[in-house]
């Protein structure tokens, strides 16, 4: 553990470069170039066939949603679409290829140059363009990888499922910026539609490409490339460690070697991945079996119609029409499906009062904790039950305190919240001329106490003040109305 | 044939064993197959003759026995490229060429062999040794389709479907005195065709006539969606305008595929001849030069071995076929390779892995497709001007078993007058047309624009027609 002197220390000593690459798995029904469903999580080898497989003899043919998909991503990230794009192969042999090239895409993306902003910073975007997966190698024997296991599986289920490598350009300065961005784009994607964007399933991997330089130089560093982050938490460890690491090389006068490294998220560390010996040539031709890629004109039109809200804008609404916190509208909106759970529960809120800003409170706190804790989408939760209790707490039945046993309750049970009001008996007393009676009675049964409050300093006032409280609580059995009291109580001690 | 059994007149089955009884009689010394698939055919006959007798459609070549070269899958049946890299291994699929003659009636006989994933010119290079001339046993077939050249050539099967990526249907169908056609670069749908150089390779007929090749590219040709390059247009139409002659069509000799250095007088002069006749049909012979058809076979082997080094990287003892095993993944690929793949197909690999290597692409590959570009502009300019061309197809006739095997580069050269059409996309095809050197078969080559298929079988038909039909 560095000393937080130290941290601060090289955090200013050195300025960090980083541009990732981002591999989203697309939501199309079937896979990029054959029919087989391009599903996670299914029985390994079940989803494949002799074109995913690669057998001799067998062709790609190109999944139009694919393309549809890549076109949808480049409206939202203001990418440009060239006319024409190419396939290439990328050659190099690895068994969970199961043709030992990769089709990709090399000097001819399907789209260039664009850009995403996060939180008013401008990160460019180079290119992205469509490639196929791989299948997933798992190497049994103690070391867990290639080099020292006794025998590897190999499951072709994800073999040539459709990717989009998002390049973006070196823009961005610091881990957590780098996260951001990866929440930017993750928000977007989901926005578009063209993947589930899960991490933990690989929907999203990322490579980080690294350097560091003294402050104010334009000069790249030698980088290395990070390959395969699969978290947030990872990109932000590797990054930080790894820029940690150049620096320290480059004060001591060591080289930073220009690299591949491996993220050991148990060992909190980068290890050197190929040697330079290995170093691949990738040997990027043409695809001989493909023909180029020509969006029409239609094609375009019809995907800029179809776009929906993207996320930017639609922070900006919530914190506009709801008058929520800029952060609060970036919660609901990074969460999958929370915004929409919003939204439904706001337009359900009744007449009986509470506002878009108590919806959005409960949502993210209560709701988004219960979310997590079980798994569960927010599209399993029935919105209506929210504004249902939200309408509570505002007609004053029940009090905050009470709200959360109750929230709790409806969303564990699926039960509406005012049956469980009901059920519970515990909807407070609100009743004015009730509470006034209670209050006038506990005055008369203290007499003395009010004179002391009223002549009493600030300390003393407030003992007078709870005991006061305590007692009509304890009539009401608990349940009256804070707000209530404290305004009768108020108006009877000022008097006198 | 087709028509007897449609009527009943004939069974599938009885002609079915006439073909069995040429097989058993001379294919121990022409070695044409790899497989005779006795028992599939005799049920695919029984099928025929059954759905005759329903009075059943049995379709347009029921009951025609095919012999299919052994790189186009077959469902359950070994496909083995000749090479012992696909030791075992049984496609779980037909090939979209295989479907199609199925669904026409054909009757498959066996599987052809082959030069090793069709890398050569003589059927020498195959694992499972070589194919002979059935016109003359001490001589190669040619190749890479040697085995169905000579499987049409020795009465084997009337009907035979090859691979040519650089002449590798028109020089066997040359050298063995049969017709063979190379279609337009999608034209016949490549699913199942196990690839050797994916934007060369095109699959094509043999038959022993021009009429017998049209049917049998009606029935294989036409688009197909698993194949990305097919050409969406249904197949040719050629049997109806085959017999309407060559009167006023204007046809040109190419210079630099005719009148080349090391082609033999028997060959030049079957040309020339074939020109003559069609002029005498009423067509407009010229010369006409095409000068970057020289570069042709230089900007081939680069392009062809650039994309086998691609395609064969599968062959890995991964998946399928043959496994060496070894301490590790990578020795295991390697020495599974070393073993599995034979001397031209390892040398094609290297040649075509150097051309795409960083540093060299452009000088190597990428060059060779700006010639293939000028060649394919140089074709079309040509083409304003004539209806289609003609040339030699082999600079010789077939030469003796172990010629050449001691030098590539010779054995490159045969495919020096056929590469152009591979590289261009144009169709192409080789009809018999007399004999040369020591009385063997001459073929002269037939060259048409894109989808120029219905004017090329004219020539084709015409310049039969005119004799000089090889005698068995």
């Amino acid at each position: 553990m560095r000393s937080l002197a130290a941290v601060i220390q090289t955090m200013t000593a050195y300025e960090t470069v980083i541009g990732l690459e981002v591999h989203c798995e697309l939501a199309t029904a079937s896979k990029m170039f054959c029919g087989c469903p391009n599903e996670f999580g299914t029985e390994p080898n079940t989803n494949v066939c002799p074109v995913c497989l690669g057998l001799p003899g067998s062709l790609p043919v190109l999944n139009a949603r694919a393309v549809e998909y890549a076109l949808r991503v480049a409206e939202a990230l203001h990418l440009e679409v060239p006319d024409r794009s190419v396939f290439s192969r990328k050659n190099y042999f690895y068994p969970d290829m199961p043709k030992n090239y990769q089709t990709s895409q090399y000097d001819e993306p399907i789209t260039v140059n664009g850009w995403l902003d996060i939180d008013g910073v401008r990160v460019g975007i180079t290119r992205a363009h469509l490639e196929e997966d791989t299948g997933k190698s798992q190497h049994i024997g103690v070391g867990g990888r290639i080099h020292d296991a006794d025998f590897s599986l190999v499951d072709y289920n994800r073999a040539g499922v459709p990717l989009l490598e998002i390049v973006s350009e070196p823009d961005i300065r610091s881990a957590e910026q780098a996260k951001r961005y990866v929440e930017e784009l993750r928000a977007t994607l989901l926005a578009v539609g063209v993947s589930d964007v899960k991490m933990e399933e690989g929907s999203l991997r990322i490579d980080a490409n690294v350097s560091v330089r003294s402050p104010g130089s334009d000069a790249l560093g030698t980088r290395t490339e990070i390959k395969n982050l699969n978290s947030l938490r990872s990109l932000l460890r590797a990054i930080d460690y790894e820029a940690d690491r150049q620096w320290t090389r480059t004060q001591a006068g060591e080289k930073v070697v220009q690299e591949t490294r491996h993220w050991d998220e148990e060992g909190g560390r980068t290890i050197s991945g190929r040697s330079k010996e290995e170093a691949h040539d990738y040997r990027y031709f043409p695809e001989p079996d493909l023909v180029p890629v020509e969006p029409t004109g239609q094609m375009r039109e019809h995907v800029r119609e179809s776009m929906p809200e993207l996320p930017g804008a639609r922070r900006a609404r919530y914190v506009e029409q709801w008058g929520i916190a800029a952060e609060d509208a970036r919660i609901l909106v990074d969460v999958p499906g929370l915004a929409e759970y919003a939204e439904h529960a706001v337009a359900a809120l009744a007449g009986d009062g509470g506002s878009a800003k108590d919806v959005v409170n409960w949502v993210r706190q209560d709701v988004l904790a219960y979310l997590n804790e079980t798994g569960l989408a927010p599209a399993v939760l029935a919105p209506e039950m929210l504004a249902e209790l939200v309408g509570l707490v505002a007609g004053g039945t029940i009090s905050r305190q009470q709200a959360k046993d109750v929230l709790a309750e409806s969303l564990r049970e699926d039960k509406w919240p005012r049956s469980i009001v009901e059920s519970r008996g515990i909807s407070q007393v609100s009743d004015e001329g009730a509470i006034a009676e209670v209050i006038d009675r506990v005055l008369a049964t203290n007499p003395g106490v009010a004179d002391e409050y009223r002549a009493g300093d600030d300390g003393a006032r407030k003992k007078k003040w709870g005991f006061l409280m305590g007692q009509v609580m304890r009539e009401l059995k608990g349940k009256g109305n804070a707000q209530v009291i404290n305004r009768i109580l108020e108006q009877r001690l000022a008097g006198g | 044939m087709a028509a007897d059994v449609r009527a009943g007149t004939r069974s599938a089955r009885e002609v079915l064993d006439e073909y069995f009884d040429a097989i058993t009689d001379r294919e121990p010394e022409v070695h044409a197959f790899n497989v005779v698939l006795s028992e599939e055919a005799r049920e695919a006959a029984a099928a025929v003759d059954a759905a005759v007798a329903r009075g059943d459609d049995p379709g347009p070549l029921a009951g025609v026995p095919i012999a299919l070269k052994d790189n186009m899958c077959t469902r359950g049946i070994p496909t083995t490229c000749s090479s012992r890299i696909l030791d075992g291994w049984r496609p779980p699929y037909d090939a979209t060429v295989v479907q199609r003659l199925r669904a026409a009636g054909a009757i498959v006989v066996g599987k052809t062999n082959l030069d090793e994933f069709a890398m050569g010119s003589s059927t020498e290079n195959s694992a499972f040794g070589p194919t002979r001339n059935p016109h003359d046993l001490s001589r190669v077939p040619g190749g890479s389709s040697g085995g169905s050249a000579a499987a049409v050539a020795a009465g084997f099967a009337p009907l035979a479907l090859g691979s040519d990526t650089g002449g590798s249907i028109r020089q066997p169908a040359a050298l063995c005195g049969v017709v063979g056609v190379k279609p337009t670069y999608g034209v016949v749908s490549r699913y199942g065709l196990v690839a050797f150089a994916s934007s060369l390779d095109q699959i094509g007929p043999f038959a022993t006539t021009v009429e017998d090749a049209a049917l049998l590219l009606e029935v294989i040709g036409g688009h197909d969606p698993l194949d990305s390059t097919s050409i969406a247009r249904p197949a040719p139409d050629l049997l109806s305008g085959l017999g309407d002659g060559v009167s006023g069509l204007r046809v040109g000799i190419v210079d630099e595929m005719t009148e080349i250095e090391g082609i033999e007088p028997g060959v030049r002069d079957a040309v020339r001849a074939a020109g003559a006749g069609l002029e005498a049909a009423g067509a407009k012979v010229d010369t006409v030069s095409v000068p970057s058809a020289t570069y042709g076979i230089s900007a081939y082997y680069l392009i062809a071995p650039a994309e086998a080094s691609s395609n064969l990287a599968r062959y890995d003892g991964v998946r399928y076929g043959l496994r060496v095993d070894a301490d590790d993944v990578a020795h295991m690929n390697a020495a599974t390779r070393e073993s599995g793949f034979g001397p031209e197909v390892k040398r094609r690999i290297m040649l075509g892995t150097y051309a795409l290597s960083a540093g060299y692409y452009d000088a190597y590959y990428g060059q060779a497709q700006r010639v293939r570009t000028l060649i394919l502009r140089d074709f079309e300019r040509v083409y304003e001007q004539f209806d289609a061309l003609l040339a030699a197809t082999s600079p010789t006739v077939a030469f003796e078993l172990g010629a050449k095997t001691a030098d590539p580069l010779a054995m490159y050269l045969c495919d020096v007058c056929t590469v152009p059409a591979n590289l261009s996309g144009h169709p192409a095809m080789s009809v018999p047309f007399g004999t040369g050197e020591a009385g063997l078969p001459v073929g002269v080559q037939v060259l048409a624009p894109t989808l120029g298929e219905p004017t090329m079988f004219r020539v084709a038909g015409a310049i039969e027609a005119a004799g000089g039909r090889t005698p068995r």
